[in-house]
């Protein structure tokens, strides 16, 4: 078996951050297989899924709505109760909200301007397969580019999710009025994960970080270790 | 049977193009507050009854036209 685990990086149509995501996680030593979102099966042996970023459906109705109905997610929430590891990248990460596999929900950016720059993104959690490369209160420089990236959700699900560590990433500053500056959350299980900083973005410092490779290359570990207890 | 679903952000939700919009408005002039934009979906539905009808625009809301944790919705019926 090749040590390489199979990505699947779900297309939907407005992605546009496809082919990047492939690119990325290729660079850290995952197999990228891209699929269509009218597929109800994943690939035979996929080890994580990747919902990247993008419009899908032009953002009609809010962000994410449309594609968290799509054929595949069924699936990615069958491959998810499995235990299977999902990133959702920016729009993945609305779409992840909008089907529910994550809490809250994505707003529009306080300022409402699209912002486009490099953030800096403290780890809240250095325990998660998504995380755990990285130190807790670790800073990594990452590239966020949306319009809607305010997560939002009540305060006491806040509460509740702080206390259960499911705060996984949090900006150093606000950048578009999330609440409690939260840029990335894990789902109770610990295995799906979204975020709107754009890790595929960040795997080469001649590009200005490699800090985003940290989370793929984690991210990668368990694609390998899922893989291996399904096989 | 027509219907109009009325989405709106929830109360106490922030609502940033509300208050873009609102701003705007008083620079035209217009003594205004509380401005908050919403979305209005028209559809048409097949049944025989109101309550039906009724019952099954909610289910959409639940399931795609609203997002509960932030946006409230309203049906309305056209006069026929």
């Amino acid at each position: 078996m090749s040590t390489r685990p199979v990505v699947a990086i779900v297309r939907f149509p407005g992605s546009n951050d496809d082919h990047d995501a492939a690119w990325a996680l290729g660079s850290v030593g995952a197999e990228p297989v891209l699929v269509w979102h009218d597929d109800a099966e994943l690939p035979s042996g996929t080890g994580a899924v990747v919902l990247p970023g993008g419009f899908s459906y032009g953002d009609y109705l809010r962000t994410g709505a449309i594609a968290s109905l799509a054929p595949v997610m069924g699936t990615i929430r069958q491959f998810a109760d499995g235990g299977g590891p999902v990133l959702g990248i920016c729009n993945g990460f609305q779409i992840l909200c909008e089907a529910r596999l994550l809490p809250g929900v994505l707003r529009p950016n306080r300022q409402l301007e699209f912002v486009c720059e490099d953030a800096v993104v403290a780890v809240e959690n250095a325990e998660t397969i998504f995380t755990r490369r990285c130190t807790a209160g670790q800073q990594l420089v990452i590239p966020i580019k949306h319009g809607e990236g305010a997560w939002y959700a009540d305060h006491g699900t806040y509460v509740q999710l702080a206390a259960r560590g499911q705060i996984a990433l949090r900006y150093a500053e606000d950048v578009n009025g999330a609440f409690a500056n939260v840029a990335g959350v894990v789902n109770a299980a610990g295995n799906v994960m979204g975020l709107m900083p754009h890790p595929e973005h960040a795997v080469d410092p001649l590009l200005g970080s490699a800090d985003g490779g940290l989370l793929l290359a984690a991210f990668v570990d368990a694609a390998v270790e899922h893989s291996l207890a399904a096989a | 049977m027509k219907a109009s679903v009325l989405v709106r952000p929830k109360a106490g939700i922030l609502d940033p193009q509300g208050d873009a919009v609102e701003h705007s408005l008083r620079k035209l002039g217009f003594e205004v507050s509380g401005v908050r934009v919403g979305r209005v979906i028209d559809l048409e539905v097949e049944a025989t009854d109101e309550a039906t009808a009724r019952a099954a625009i909610e289910k959409m809301c639940h399931e795609l036209l609203a997002n509960p944790l932030i946006e409230s919705f309203d049906v309305r019926f056209e006069e026929s």
